[in-house]
Order: structure tokens, then C-alpha cells, then sequence
């Protein structure tokens, strides 16, 4: 049953790994052209493990930010994760101690989406296919992440291929992933407003962390919806 | 090349243990909680929807017209299609817009 789950989790966990695998070597090649060692890229897509935050870093980095403010800004783009553990708390609870510490450590944004969208559908959320998922996923990225460092310079300019579409295409499909879901688009219109604003006038990378709040505020403060939900989450699309 | 600086060594050090703490913190709060009251629960299901547009939203508003039509479409790909051929649609149109009428 473990070996099963674990396969399964492994191929559930292609195409969000090839999906994230150019922009682990987008964001080598960018960390190098930001003036970090290929060993110290590789070990920050190792240690951290969160895209956009590894982003925001060597974006600051390259901007001779002082360190708690890199730090802090990093926190702001990952504090999504606080609501994810919460999340996912009600289909861990069967892991162990230890199984629970790699389990929040490998929790990145696909990897919370298939975990509910596999709770929700009544499927067993085992350690063995998270863990295979999750491998899926982490070992390209810091693979690739080695690999675009050492290409670096080969790449270019990321627009000219285009490259640079990828990213917000990958999460607006996440996004759509959840339309079924109550308050869908009172959230969605909530949250870009506030986003586009804070962008403009408070500055990166606040904007996820106002724009997302402003939308979590808006759920919680609108009428609970008494709808008869069938198992239509099952149904949601965000596999990438 | 593998060369580490300490300063950076330490600084990627801090981002990870924030990371590591953010992923782990909502499920300490929630384990602390003996029933999860409806408001938490709508706040909680929003959660995804609420964080992914806010890395959806700016890239669509500062990018210019081949950056808003290619996400346009892309997105009336993904409302029929699978999310792989949504990635393809966004690049696509975003390649044959640069092509066409120029970067």
C-alpha cells in the first residue's frame, strides 16, 4: 500500500514538476546573474523551497538590501503557508511526528492544492504519496535550479522565449482551479484589487500579503453559505 | 564558483527558517483550537484563491498588451481545457504577439 501510494504520488507529481522545472532554471540563471555562487543558489533552493519567495530574494539581493529587510520581505511572500498548514491539519493528523516536520517543510503551493483536492475526494492522504509527490517536485527544482546557474548566461534575456508568461499563467490556472468553490468570485475580485493597489502604492512584495488578506477578510465577514455541497471540489482542476 | 560567502550562507539560512516557520505555524494556531468555528472555515477555504491572484493580478496589470492578451486567453483555455494546455495557449499567443506585432 505504501509502495502504491508512493508511485502514485509520483506521478501525480509530474506535471506540477515539469511545470515548476523551467523556473527553477529561471530562477539559477537570474540568482547567478545576481551575483550569487552557483553552491549558494543551489543551497537556497534546497533550504527554502518556495518560487516566488527565491525571486523576491535575489531580486533584493541585487538591490543591496539590508538582511532583515530581504528576510522579512521573504517572510511576507510565504506567509500564505501559515493558512496552508492550517489547511491541511485535518488530513495529516494520522502522520507521525516526524513525518509531520518534512511534511510542512515540502509544502509548497501545488503540493497544498493536491493534498486537499485528495482529501476532499475521500482518497487516503498517506505520508507515502505526499512524499512521493513531493519528490517530484523538489528534485527537479533544485536540480534545475543547479543546472540554470550553470547555463546562466546561455539563457538571455527570459522574454525572448518567452519565459516570463509562464509564471502567472501557471497560478492563474491554480486560480481557476477553485472557482467551484463558495465566494469564488467575491474573493478573486477582492483580492486583485487590493493586490493591484498595494502594488502600486505600497510596493513589492506586500501586495500578496494585503491582496491576500483583504480576500480572506472579505470570506470570512460575508454570510456563511448554507449550500448543499456535493463533492464537486473532487472535480477541481489544479494540477499543474 | 561553489564558493560560499558567510554572509549569504547565513542570510539564506534566515529565509529558510522564516519559510520553514510560516509552513508550520497555522498548524500549531489550529492544533491550539478545539473546533473550528464556520467564519475560520470560509476564511480557510478562500485561503488559495485569495494568495494565488495576488501573484496573478500585478503581472496582469503592469504587463503590457501581449502579457494581458496571452493571460485573456490563456484563461478561456484553462475554463475548458486541462491547465498543461492553458501553460501552452499563454506562451503561444504571448510568442506570436511578440513575433508579429513586436516586443
Amino acid at each position: 500500500m505504501g509502495r502504491a501510494d508512493f508511485f502514485e504520488g509520483l506521478k501525480g507529481g509530474i506535471p506540477v514538476g515539469l511545470a515548476a522545472a523551467p523556473f527553477g532554471a529561471l530562477f539559477g540563471a537570474l540568482a547567478r546573474d545576481q551575483g550569487m555562487s552557483l553552491g549558494e543558489l543551489t543551497l537556497m533552493s534546497g533550504t527554502v523551497y518556495a518560487g516566488a519567495s527565491q525571486m523576491v530574494g535575489i531580486d533584493l539581493f541585487g538591490h543591496n538590501v539590508q538582511a532583515w529587510l530581504i528576510v522579512l520581505s521573504i517572510l511576507a511572500v510565504n506567509f500564505r503557508h501559515v493558512l496552508y498548514s492550517a489547511a491541511i491539519t485535518r488530513y495529516i493528523r494520522h502522520f507521525s511526528p516526524v513525518q509531520k516536520f518534512f511534511t510542512f517543510f515540502l509544502l509548497v503551493d501545488p503540493q497544498f492544492a493536491d493534498t486537499v483536492k485528495r482529501g476532499e475526494s475521500r482518497k487516503p492522504v498517506t505520508f507515502a504519496w505526499y512524499l512521493g509527490f513531493a519528490a517530484m517536485v523538489y528534485i527537479p527544482w533544485v536540480v534545475l535550479s543547479f543546472v540554470g546557474g550553470l547555463l546562466g548566461s546561455l539563457i538571455g534575456d527570459p522574454r525572448t522565449i518567452g519565459l516570463d508568461i509562464l509564471l502567472p499563467v501557471y497560478f492563474l490556472g491554480i486560480v481557476i482551479g477553485f472557482r467551484k468553490r463558495d465566494n469564488f468570485l467575491p474573493v478573486v475580485i477582492a483580492s486583485t484589487a487590493a493586490s493591484a493597489i498595494a502594488y502600486r502604492y505600497v510596493g513589492s512584495p506586500w501586495h500578496v500579503s494585503i491582496g491576500a488578506l483583504a480576500g480572506v477578510a472579505l470570506a470570512a465577514a460575508l454570510p456563511p453559505v448554507k449550500s448543499n455541497r456535493k463533492p464537486d471540489l473532487a472535480t477541481e482542476n489544479h494540477e499543474v | 564558483m561553489t564558493d560560499f560567502d558567510p554572509h549569504m550562507v547565513l542570510l539564506i539560512f534566515a529565509a529558510a527558517v522564516v519559510t520553514y516557520l510560516t509552513r508550520i505555524g497555522g498548524y500549531i494556531l489550529i492544533t491550539k483550537m478545539t473546533r473550528i468555528p464556520p467564519r475560520v472555515e470560509a476564511a480557510l477555504n478562500a485561503v488559495p484563491a485569495a494568495v494565488l491572484t495576488t501573484l496573478v493580478a500585478p503581472a496582469f496589470f503592469i504587463g503590457g498588451w501581449d502579457t494581458k492578451v496571452a493571460m485573456a486567453a490563456a484563461l478561456l483555455a484553462g475554463l475548458r481545457f486541462s491547465p498543461t494546455v492553458m501553460l501552452i495557449t499563454g506562451w503561444v499567443v504571448v510568442m506570436a504577439w511578440r513575433h508579429f506585432a513586436g516586443i
